[in-house]
């Protein structure tokens, strides 16, 4: 948090490439840990556990669709399908093999990264406006294929019923257990962003968004790289999807559609493109905001007494809200929520000598 | 035989129209995408919105005026829309200008129900219902009246962009901004100019759409079909825009007839997008666009 370095004593590449060099974020971090894993679950009440399951599962999809767009430059309006992919594998993986979620989990992950692996197929040819335009395409064939394919999405209403996990010998049925499932998930897609960010292939993203032509002269397969990202970018969509059908209780393709998708690039630009803790901010600020705008608003209905009909305008006010906030970010704060909080962070540990 | 082929010009002659419609909202699309090369996703909820200001301005007033006042309104929205958000976001990365037009997008749902009610409004143009019969093939009023809009439009706009000395400098913003600045021309201007123009093409859109399917929220998810038309047609081309939406509607009028009842129904919203996959493989600069001399 708020705490400066005295100078830099590396003496190793080891101590270089660490994730957290100093010994203040190991602490912060810890302290983070309890107050996530032991604190939260004791004293949160259900409705805020909710919440924060649903932060929880858009911080996974979130994160994939950052290492997508905000890493390797390539626009998606497609991770709302993604997401459906992952979950009806899931489902039919669970309803039909009555698979555990050890299985049901990274298959469904597996299989949404080579669906999207086949919709990057296209960056071979197309890139930027023409590629996000495929994407949307991709958003449509794939909820048609899975909603009139009655083998993938079970019947009429392409409803499955997904029974809870279970979870070393214990059923899941509590919100807190859920949170707990939740978090291990989220903290995993967290680590393993951060690590590919420093990778050969978290590089290579970077560098294929900044200046293609430069990365391929330095010998990066550009096709390849995209199709990686497209892959990975759909594998953390996958368990996101599959993630929130777990949480519902149900795979149901109406919860994966383009908003969805909309939804996303926007925790991804007002969170902070290219940047892990940008997602995972981003996630918690578009999942808060039609919790923060109804009890507003609730409040405010109270002041007006009744003569505001309140409940009749949320979904509107949220979508204002939603349109508003995405353009004052844009003109605003191109980098998003992740750079305010850098700018906080840098005011105060330059405090009070701040030139 | 003859009635299997009565049923294929039928269903060629219901595309062809609602394909001139589409084109009619795909025209907004391209003549913003032709000046700025801002993609604008809320090409739908222009429409969306102008049709709700005839809508509603109509209850009070006569049909000219409420047309004029959505026209009037458009236009300045569009205007206010270009120089507060648009004009920021010069030289930033595509995504922000795409991210910005969802925006606006969402933003004008909301609005526009806040303003005039979730229920469904109906515009009543002075045209009869009847349709007309040319054979066995039906012909609505409405779908003819949003085909001659749509063509008169093409017709103008051609007329603009080729023989008028500010369809000059659009052309001229088009092609290479930082020439067109050297050579005296005012970019922002007719960047201005190139959104009211949307604003009028969106409202009279609204205004047709609107008679046809009724004034709701629903409206906007017309502006999906906007992609594919102008994938097809070339982003930039006022002709493809034409062309594109032909060949979309034509092509949803018979997966429709025909595909629908094979697979169960929903091809009429999936084909134009499959349609679209395969320009983009082949063909991703469109039947008219100008092809672009990039590495990908």
């Amino acid at each position: 948090m708020f705490y400066r370095e005295a100078g830099v004593f590396k003496t190793s590449y080891a101590a270089d490439m660490a994730l957290y060099p100093l010994p203040a974020t190991r602490w912060w971090l810890a302290g983070l840990a309890v107050l996530l894993v032991v604190l939260i679950p004791v004293l949160a009440s259900d409705y805020t556990l909710s919440i924060l399951n649903l932060i929880l599962v858009a911080v996974v999809g979130a994160i994939g669709l950052n290492l997508l767009t905000g890493n390797t430059g390539q626009i998606s309006i497609g991770q709302g399908a993604f997401m459906a992919v992952g979950a009806y594998t899931a489902a039919n993986l669970i309803i039909r093999a009555h698979a555990s979620f050890w299985i049901a989990i990274p298959a469904a992950g597996v299989m949404t990264a080579l669906v999207g692996a086949i919709v990057g197929v296209p960056s071979l040819r197309i890139k930027g406006l023409y590629l996000t335009v495929a994407t949307l395409a991709a958003q449509f064939i794939i909820e048609w294929i899975i909603n009139h394919i009655t083998w993938i999405s079970g019947g009429i209403q392409a409803t499955i019923q997904m029974p809870p996990p279970v979870v070393f010998g214990y059923t899941l049925h509590t919100q807190a257990g859920f949170y707990l499932f939740l978090l291990a998930f989220a903290v995993l897609a967290v680590i393993a962003a951060k690590n590919l960010e420093r990778s050969r292939y978290g590089r290579a993203f970077i560098a294929v968004r900044d200046q293609d032509i430069a990365a391929e002269i330095i010998g990066i397969d550009i096709f390849r790289t995209k199709l990686i990202a497209f892959a990975i970018s759909s594998f953390y969509a996958g368990v996101a999807g599959a993630l929130y059908s777990y949480y519902l209780g149900i795979a149901n393709y109406e919860q994966f559609q383009i908003d969805v998708s909309i939804n996303y690039l926007a925790m991804v630009i007002i969170g902070g493109l290219g940047s892990v803790s940008g997602s995972i901010l981003g996630a918690a600020f578009i999942t808060l905001l039609p919790v923060v705008t109804r009890r507003v608003l609730e409040a405010a209905g109270g002041l007006f007494g009744a003569g505001l009909d309140v409940a009749g305008i949320i979904p509107e006010l949220r979508l204002c809200l939603f349109g508003g906030l995405i353009i004052i970010f844009l003109v605003a704060e191109p980098e998003g929520l992740d750079r305010l909080w850098r700018n906080v962070r840098t005011w105060f540990r330059t405090w009070p000598f701040s030139y | 035989m003859p009635d299997d082929l009565t049923f294929s010009l039928v269903l060629v002659c219901n595309g062809l129209l609602v394909g001139l419609m589409y084109a009619l909202i795909a025209l907004g699309f391209v003549l913003v995408y032709k000046a700025t090369e801002a993609f604008n996703f809320a090409q739908g909820e222009f429409v969306m919105f102008g049709a709700f200001i005839a809508a509603g301005a109509e209850t009070a007033l006569p049909l000219w005026a409420a047309i004029g006042l959505a026209l009037g309104g458009m236009v300045a929205f569009c205007f206010g829309l270009e120089r507060v958000v648009l004009r920021p976001l010069l030289g930033r990365p595509i995504i922000a200008v795409i991210m910005a037009t969802i925006g606006v997008a969402a933003l004008l749902r909301g609005v526009a129900t806040l303003a005039f009610g979730a229920g469904t409004r109906a515009i009543t143009l002075p045209i009869p219902d009847d349709p007309f019969f040319l054979g066995p093939i039906m012909l609505p009023p409405i779908d003819l009246l949003g085909a001659g809009v749509s063509l008169v439009f093409l017709a103008v706009f051609t007329w603009f962009f080729l023989r008028t000395r500010v369809g000059l400098a659009m052309r001229a913003v088009a092609d290479n901004q930082q020439v067109a600045a050297a050579m005296g021309i005012n970019v922002q201007r007719y960047f201005a100019l190139a959104w009211a123009m949307t604003g009028v093409v969106s409202a009279l859109g609204g205004v047709v759409w609107g008679a046809l399917l009724g004034v709701d929220n629903q409206l906007a998810l017309v502006g999906l079909k906007v992609f594919p038309v102008v994938i097809l047609g070339g982003f930039d081309s006022i002709l493809g825009a034409v062309v594109g939406g032909l060949i979309v509607g034509v092509v949803e009028s018979l997966s429709a007839g025909y595909l629908d009842p094979l697979v169960g129904g929903g091809t009429k919203d999936f084909m134009p997008y499959v349609l679209m996959i395969a320009a983009l493989m082949i063909r991703p600069y469109g039947i008219f666009g100008k092809r672009p001399v990039q590495r990908v």
